[in-house]
């Protein structure tokens, strides 16, 4: 919707596409903020923000597109705040800044207060502001209307897209100038994530289809404690209070991980622990595939006054009162780091070009500026910034263009309609539900937070045959008319590309860095924690046609000043 | 009990799929267990409700909030049990 924005500001004729309801977009769970170097509580500059980035991203994000992310950081926080974003105010009337994990000033010396908030629905106020300007300046919605297929010419060229109306089934050419995606990310690939249902990586899935390579997908956001099955988070202030986990034999396992820190050692310490818990057989259920966390020992005013909502969620998402019983438990997927290439103009680049006509921006894209692991409150950011420099692109590319729309290139809508039927005409298939649980229960099992070199070798071919699996789902339901399990079929088709292009990047990767963490990478002064920069200084590009990987170099220098030198990532 | 407008019923059903999991994961619990045996006028009073920002949907279904119509206020009894 930034990125509209600016499109139809300049004047030009711009449709939104949309599968739900714009402002019931999955941006609307984002919480704690966004970041801008604002200074309004105390002295920052974007120089400590891009810092900050490229140590959080593990070096391996771009430099130059972070120095343009944090520079341009208090632009689009001020402009969104003149359409009307309700931003958390200091009594001088500047907006309030409240600290957060990774923000520090004078490069990485002491915490800072960056983050912009609009109480506990900065998500949710900044879809509205957007989608009211929006219809101030005239954007076209489609809503209820989900894109199929990207469509390309001969020559490479985007045309736009294929899409479908969920009211009628009917399938419509959008042919544009310049299309641009801006369709989320893809968290439903594993079965424990905090994202919504929506969030099936379509975007991810067309690219992919259409022959574009996705980038550095080996490097998803988990959070340790999420409810095992739902994927709701329960905060890490559990443990703060006193939580403790435990195994199916109800050992406090912790203890022997981190003798000192125990429960409240910090995040991946505790992702490990729990993993290698569940690997070696003393996971708790009957898939032994979650741990429990104990909160039965703690005073249960404590609980109703430390930590408001906790039984409620336990009550309600894992049927368990906790004061009663521990919570079933289970790191969980929160957010992408990778996704479709494009450099800091948000245009797509394939080869070290410009894919002509085709942009991304926001969670779908990979600018990079978050390289293997994002630094909280940077992707409402990246959807601002990214959003807004991928319509400047947009606007000067559509200025060169011939008045009129060149000829429709047919091949890839053929594709495209060929795939719907025979979605359509399926028989003796493979029911929906069953070809995504095996493909969770994989990505989860495989591929998760902490991962091991013969588990990902297997999930390669694991995820391979859930692919088959894929190819032929059947939906008894044919009827036209907000047919939903049409819907998810065709969902399921965009997560399949998503988990194949994880699974098999993060198999190839053989260090740790960031999010991507090995059991089989060494600790050595060469390699630090695992991160092997002689080798593996570098991005992943996987490609659909034949699993193919190419790697292609960091981008270590940024715009205007001085790289940021390798170093030990430590907090 | 009149038949509701089936073409209506398979909108409402993609129109329950919210922005925010934890509303995906109590209205997915509410059409296995209970949207069937709902009347026309129970079925109108959740379509009004699906009308709500999530934000404000997930306050009332946590019983952070409440919602003044009384048919709308039963809906959301249910979502609470569920
Ligand atoms: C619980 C939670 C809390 C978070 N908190 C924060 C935070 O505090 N700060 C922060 O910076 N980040 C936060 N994040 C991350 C951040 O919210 C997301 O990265 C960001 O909102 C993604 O925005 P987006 O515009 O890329 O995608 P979305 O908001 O998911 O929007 C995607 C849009 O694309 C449309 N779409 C998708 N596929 C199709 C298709 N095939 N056809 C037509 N339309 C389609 C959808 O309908 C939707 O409108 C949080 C994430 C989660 C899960």
């Amino acid at each position: 919707m930034r990125a509209a924005l600016q499109l139809s500001e300049a004047g030009l004729k711009t449709a939104v596409l949309s599968k739900v309801f714009p402002t019931r977009s999955h941006t609307v769970a984002a919480q704690g903020g966004v970041s801008a170097s604002l200074g309004n509580s105390e002295e920052d500059h974007w120089t400590w923000h891009m810092y900050d980035t490229v140590k959080g991203s593990d070096w391996l994000g771009d430099q130059d597109a972070i120095e343009f992310m944090c520079r341009e950081a208090p632009k689009v926080v001020t402009e969104l705040e003149h359409y009307g974003m309700p931003f958390d105010r200091n009594a001088d009337g500047t907006i309030y800044q409240r600290p957060f994990g990774g923000h520090m000033s004078n490069f990485g010396e002491k915490p800072v207060r960056r983050a912009c908030a609009a109480a506990d629905r900065t998500g949710h106020a900044m879809l509205h502001a957007l989608y009211q300007r929006n219809v101030r300046a005239n954007t076209h919605f489609f809503v209820e209307w989900m894109a199929l297929d990207l469509i390309r010419d001969a020559d490479g060229n985007v045309q736009g897209v294929i899409a479908m109306e969920m009211e009628t089934s009917e399938i419509v050419v959008f042919q544009a100038k310049a299309t641009l995606f801006a369709t989320g990310g893809a968290g439903r690939i594993y079965a424990s994530s905090t994202n919504a249902f929506i969030n099936t990586g379509d975007g991810l899935g067309m690219a992919a289809r259409a022959g574009i390579p996705l980038e550095d997908m080996e490097f998803w956001q988990f959070h340790p404690t999420g409810v095992a099955g739902a994927g709701v988070l329960i905060t890490e202030g559990v443990r703060g209070e006193g939580g403790i986990l435990r195994n199916s034999a109800g050992e406090r396992f912790m203890e022997r991980y981190a003798p000192n820190a125990k429960d409240l050692a910090s995040r991946d310490v505790v992702s490990r622990a729990m993993v290698t818990e569940i690997n070696e057989g003393r996971g708790c259920g009957p898939n032994k595939d979650h741990v429990l966390l104990d909160i039965t020992h703690l005073d249960p005013d404590v609980i109703m006054s430390k930590l408001p909502g906790i039984r409620e969620i336990s009550i309600k998402f894992a049927g368990v009162d906790p004061i009663k019983a521990p919570i079933p438990v289970v790191p969980t997927c929160h957010y992408q780091m990778g996704g479709i290439p494009t450099n800091y103009h948000g245009e797509v680049v394939v080869d070290g070009k410009p894919v002509h006509g085709f942009y991304a921006a926001g969670e779908c894209a990979c600018a990079s500026v978050h390289g293997a692991n994002r630094l909280g409150t940077n992707s409402l950011l990246d959807l601002l910034v990214f959003g807004k420099s991928s319509a400047n692109s947009m606007i000067d590319f559509i200025k060169q263009q011939p008045l009129e729309l060149p000829q429709l290139a047919t091949a890839d809508v053929e594709r495209s309609v060929a795939r719907v039927e025979r979605l359509n005409k399926q028989t003796n298939g493979v029911a929906v539900n069953d070809a995504r649980t095996a493909m969770q229960r994989t990505m989860q099992a495989h591929c998760g937070v902490f991962r091991f070199k013969d588990m990902l070798a297997e999930g390669v071919e694991k995820i391979l045959e859930v692919e088959k699996m894929v190819q032929k789902t059947e939906i008894s339901d044919k009827s036209s008319v907000f047919n939903m399990a049409r819907i998810e079929a065709l969902e399921l088709e965009n997560l399949i590309e998503v988990a194949k292009a994880t699974m098999i990047s993060a198999n190839a990767r053989t260090e740790s860095r960031g999010a991507h963490v090995r059991d089989d990478a060494p600790d050595t002064p060469e390699t630090p924690n695992g991160r092997d920069d002689a080798n593996w200084l570098k991005h992943t590009l996987w490609s659909r046609e034949g699993n193919r990987l190419e790697y292609k170099p960091v981008n270590l220098q940024p715009l205007t000043v001085d790289t940021i030198a390798l170093k030990t990532r430590s907090y | 009990m009149t038949a509701y407008d089936p073409i209506e019923l398979k909108r409402i059903r993609w129109r329950s799929r919210r922005g925010l999991l934890e509303l995906d994961l109590v209205l997915e619990r509410f059409f296995a267990q209970r949207f069937d045996a709902l009347s026309p006028a129970e079925i109108d009073a959740y379509k009004r409700i699906l009308d709500l920002p999530d934000t404000d949907f997930l306050d009332v279904v946590n019983g952070k909030a409440d919602l003044d119509d009384p048919e709308e206020a039963a809906i959301i009894e249910i979502l609470r049990s569920v």
